[in-house]
C-alpha cells in the first residue's frame, strides 16, 4: 500500500532500465525503504540498473520481460506480483527508432508500434488485473507529448504514443471503480540515452525532473501531468494551431 | 446480500483500498462467519469496528473485512461483581449507556466511545486512567476468539492459552475474530467527575506537574499542549485532571440523578472543508483560545464531555481537514529520555508541521501483551496535515523516538516501516510464533499486516 504520505512499499518498473523508471525508484528511495522489481530483459545494462538502486538502499529483484514477445507478458507480470503486492507500476519502456527509417522501412515501423504500442497495452491488462486482485495499486504509464500532435519529424514514434496514450486514459477511468488509480506522464523532450546526439527541443527536462514529477502526481492522485508542467499550455496552444503554420514551428 | 465492495479507510482518510465487506447476518452467525473466514481467500480477511483507529489496520485490500457491528448484544451485566458479557461489536458508547444505570463505568476509555470492545482489545486501546487503571487488556476477564479453523476458543489472562490472549490483545485482529468478551467494570456512584483544570506557562512546568507526584492524586490525568508556540511559551499546557465524583460530592441539583449519562453531539461536520484550512493561522488562533479558556479552578464537577470528550460535542471532526486527510503521530519514550524528548517537542513546534489536537500524558506500568503500546514513560499525540515533506519529517521523528527506546502505537501509525516497527517492539517475535501457531496459514491479514510485514 501507499501509505499516508505517499511512499510506496514496493514498485514495479516495466523497461528496469529506463533513466526515467530508476530516477523514479530513486526519489521514492529518498522517503524511506523500497521493494523494487525490475522487469527487463536479462543484460549488463539490467545487473547496473539493480546495482545502482541496491545502492541507494533499495532491495531489488528482477525479472525477465522482453516487450517484444507478446507471449510472455502476463507470466512476467505474474511474476513480478509473486514476491507480494506491488503499489506502483510504471510502464517505462519505449523505441524512439530512426524516425526517417520508421516510416519507410516496414520492419522498424513495426518494431516501434509493437514495444510502444502493442506490448504497452499488453502489459496494462496484465497489471489491471493484479491490481484488481490486490485491491489497490497506481499505475503510472510513460506517454509523451509527441502524441498529443503528430510531427513530421518524429510521428511514426508520436503515433504509438498516441495510442498507449488514450488506451492508459481510457483504462484510468475503467480502474476508477476499483480503487485503482492511473497516470497518465506526457514528458517532452528529456535528456536520455536514447536522445543523445539529438537537438534538444523547448522546454527539455531531465529524467530526475520527470521523476519529480511522477512521484508528486501519484501522490496527490493526478491522472494527466505534464513535465515540465508548462508543457501543458504549450501544447493546448500547439494543438490547436493551423497546420500551414504547425509545419513551419520550429519543434 | 451481505456483501459488497467497499472502499475503506481509516479514521484519517488516508490510504483507501478496496474490499468485499462482510457484513449482517453473515457475521451475526458464527457458523457463517467461520465459513467466510474458511473461504477468504489468498488475500485473508480482517475484522473492523467502528473504523476510529487512524492508519491502515481495519482495512484488507482485495480480501474479506468483516463488519463486525453486526454482532452487537449484550448477554449479561452483573452490578454485583462489576462484569459485563457482551458482543464484540458493542461499542463503548453503548456500553457506556447499558452498564451506567448499574453503578458501573467503562474501565477504560480512549479520546471516543465510538470504538467496538473487538477494537478496544485488538489495539489494547488506552485512556487518560492510564497511570491508574492500565489499559483495556488489564480489564478483560475472558474472551471467545473464532480462530483460522473456525474452532472457537475461551481465552482467559491467566488460563491454558494465555499466550493467545496476550497476543490477541494489542494483536490488531491477526489472531483470529473477537466475537465475545467479558470486562469487569468499574463501580461507580456517579457519571460525573471531580475536576481540577490548570494552566501551564511552559514545557519545564508542564513536565513539572507530571513529575511532582501530584498526578498519582488523580484516577484521570491528561494535558493538551501547544505544539505550534516556539519560545517562551513553547509546550504550554492546559491540564485537566480528576476522579469520579462520589455522590456525596455532587451538588444537590445533580445528586437527583447521579448516574445520569449526559453526552450530547452539537453538530456533525458536513464534508466540505478545503484542503489547507488547517494550517499554522487558523490553528494558533484556535490553540490560543482552548488555552486563554482554561482557567486554575479545583474541584469543579464536571459531566463526561467536559472532561474527557470534548470532541464528541463535534460528529465527523475529522472532516475539518480536508480530502487530503491527515496524520496522527503518537508515541511514547521512556521517563528517562527526558532531555531529547524536550527536544523533540521543541523540533515539532519548530518544524513548520502545525498540530492542534496535542495530548501529553504521563502512562503507567505496561501489561504483558508483546504488542501493547502503553509502557512507563512520556506519551505525545499530535496530528498533522497532510503536506509534502511530511513523510521526511516523520521518518526523523521514528529514529529518534527508537532512539530513546520508544515506540509508535498501532492503532494511529500509518506509515511506519518494518525495521523500524520490529526495532520498536523487541517482542515481536515472541508474539509472531503464538499468531502463526494459531493461524498458521496467514488467513488473517490486513493492509497494516502486509505494510508492517506482521504477519508470513
Amino acid at each position: 500500500m501507499i501509505d499516508a504520505v505517499g511512499h510506496p512499499s514496493s514498485l514495479l518498473l516495466l523497461g528496469g532500465t529506463s533513466e526515467i523508471g530508476l530516477a523514479t525508484a530513486e526519489k521514492y528511495l529518498e522517503g524511506g525503504p523500497v521493494r523494487v522489481v525490475l522487469a527487463g530483459r536479462q543484460s549488463p545494462r539490467l545487473a547496473d540498473a539493480a546495482a545502482r538502486l541496491t545502492r541507494a538502499g533499495a532491495a531489488v529483484e528482477t525479472v525477465d520481460f522482453d516487450a517484444r514477445d507478446a507471449a510472455v507478458h502476463t507470466e512476467a507480470v505474474r511474476k513480478a506480483f509473486a514476491g507480494g503486492d506491488i503499489d506502483v507500476a510504471v510502464v517505462a519502456f519505449g523505441l524512439l527508432g530512426d524516425q526517417e527509417k520508421a516510416w519507410q522501412d516496414i520492419d522498424v515501423a513495426v518494431e516501434l508500434a509493437e514495444v510502444n504500442y502493442v506490448a504497452a497495452v499488453s502489459v496494462g491488462v496484465a497489471l489491471s488485473a493484479e491490481f484488481r486482485r490486490q485491491g489497490h495499486g497506481h499505475l503510472v504509464a510513460l506517454s509523451s507529448v509527441a502524441g498529443e500532435r503528430a510531427r513530421r519529424s518524429n510521428f511514426v514514434y508520436g503515433s504509438t504514443k498516441a495510442g498507449l496514450d488514450a488506451f492508459y486514459t481510457g483504462l484510468t477511468e475503467a480502474l476508477r471503480a476499483e480503487g485503482i488509480r492511473v497516470t497518465v506522464v506526457r514528458p517532452g523532450f528529456v535528456h536520455t540515452k536514447m536522445t543523445e546526439g539529438m537537438s534538444p527541443a523547448p522546454l527539455s527536462t531531465t529524467p530526475e525532473a520527470v521523476a519529480d514529477v511522477i512521484v508528486s502526481a501519484v501522490s496527490s492522485g493526478k491522472e494527466q501531468v505534464w513535465a515540465p508542467a508548462p508543457l501543458r499550455a504549450v501544447m493546448s496552444v500547439l494543438r490547436h494551431i493551423p497546420r500551414p503554420i504547425f509545419r513551419r514551428l520550429p519543434v | 446480500m451481505s456483501r459488497s465492495q467497499k472502499t475503506l479507510a481509516g479514521w484519517a482518510r488516508t490510504a483507501p483500498s478496496r474490499a468485499t465487506v462482510v457484513s449482517g447476518d453473515e457475521v451475526a452467525s458464527t457458523e457463517a462467519l467461520a465459513t467466510a473466514i474458511a473461504g477468504a481467500g489468498d488475500r485473508g480477511v480482517v475484522a473492523r469496528g467502528l473504523g476510529r483507529s487512524y492508519g491502515d489496520t481495519a482495512q484488507n485490500a482485495g480480501g474479506l473485512v468483516l463488519d463486525m457491528t453486526a454482532r452487537d448484544r449484550v448477554h449479561a451485566v452483573d452490578a454485583e461483581t462489576a462484569l459485563v458479557d457482551l458482543d464484540a461489536g458493542v461499542s463503548l458508547d453503548r456500553l457506556m449507556r447499558v452498564a451506567l444505570p448499574f453503578g458501573l463505568w467503562v474501565p477504560v476509555l480512549p479520546g471516543t466511545r465510538q470504538v467496538t470492545i473487538g477494537g478496544a482489545i485488538a489495539n489494547d486501546i488506552h485512556g487518560k486512567n492510564h497511570h491508574s487503571a492500565g489499559s483495556f487488556g488489564d480489564h478483560v476477564v475472558s474472551m471467545d476468539l473464532l480462530l483460522a479453523s473456525g474452532e472457537v476458543r475461551r481465552l482467559e489472562p491467566d488460563g491454558p492459552e494465555a499466550e493467545l490472549f496476550w497476543a490477541t490483545v494489542g494483536g490488531v485482529g491477526l489472531t483470529g475474530v473477537i466475537l465475545r468478551a467479558t470486562i469487569r467494570m468499574t463501580k461507580t456512584e456517579t457519571a460525573y467527575f471531580v475536576a481540577d483544570t490548570e494552566r501551564t506557562a511552559d514545557l519545564d512546568e508542564t513536565i513539572e506537574r507530571f513529575s511532582d507526584g501530584s498526578d498519582e492524586a488523580y484516577d484521570y490525568s491528561s494535558a493538551w499542549f501547544d505544539s505550534i508556540s516556539t519560545g517562551s511559551k513553547l509546550g504550554r499546557a492546559a491540564l485537566g485532571r480528576g476522579s469520579l465524583a462520589r455522590l456525596d460530592e455532587l451538588p444537590a441539583k445533580l445528586r437527583q440523578d447521579p448516574l445520569k449519562f449526559d453526552a450530547p453531539t452539537l453538530a456533525n461536520l458536513p464534508d466540505v472543508f478545503p484542503n489547507g484550512l488547517a494550517n499554522k493561522l487558523t490553528f494558533t488562533a484556535i490553540g490560543e483560545l482552548y488555552y486563554r479558556k482554561t482557567k486554575n479552578k479545583r474541584g469543579q464537577i464536571q459531566n463526561l464531555t467536559a472532561f474527557y470528550h470534548p470532541l464528541d460535542l463535534f460528529g465527523d471532526w475529522n472532516r475539518a481537514y480536508g480530502s487530503k486527510g491527515f496524520l496522527q503521530y503518537q508515541f511514547i519514550v521512556p521517563l528517562d529520555a527526558e532531555a531529547e524528548f524536550r527536544a523533540i517537542i521543541r523540533d515539532i513546534a519548530e518544524s513548520g508541521h502545525v498540530s492542534f489536537l496535542n495530548v501529553f500524558k504521563k502512562f503507567g506500568e505496561g501489561n504483558r501483551a508483546p504488542l501493547s503500546f502503553p509502557m512507563p514513560g512520556w506519551n505525545i499525540c499530535v496530528d498533522f496535515p497532510i503536506v509534502d515533506g511530511l513523510g521526511a519529517f516523520c521518518r526523523s521523528l521514528d529514529e529518534r523516538v527508537l532512539a530513546m527506546g520508544g515506540r509508535l502505537y498501532t492503532a494511529k501509525d500509518s506509515r511506519t516501516d518494518p525495521d523500524t516497527f520490529a526495532a520498536m517492539y523487541p517482542r515481536l517475535d515472541e508474539w509472531r510464533k503464538v499468531r502463526d501457531a494459531a493461524d498458521p496459514g496467514g488467513v488473517f491479514a490486513s493492509d497494516m499486516s502486509r505494510r508492517l510485514r506482521l504477519t508470513p
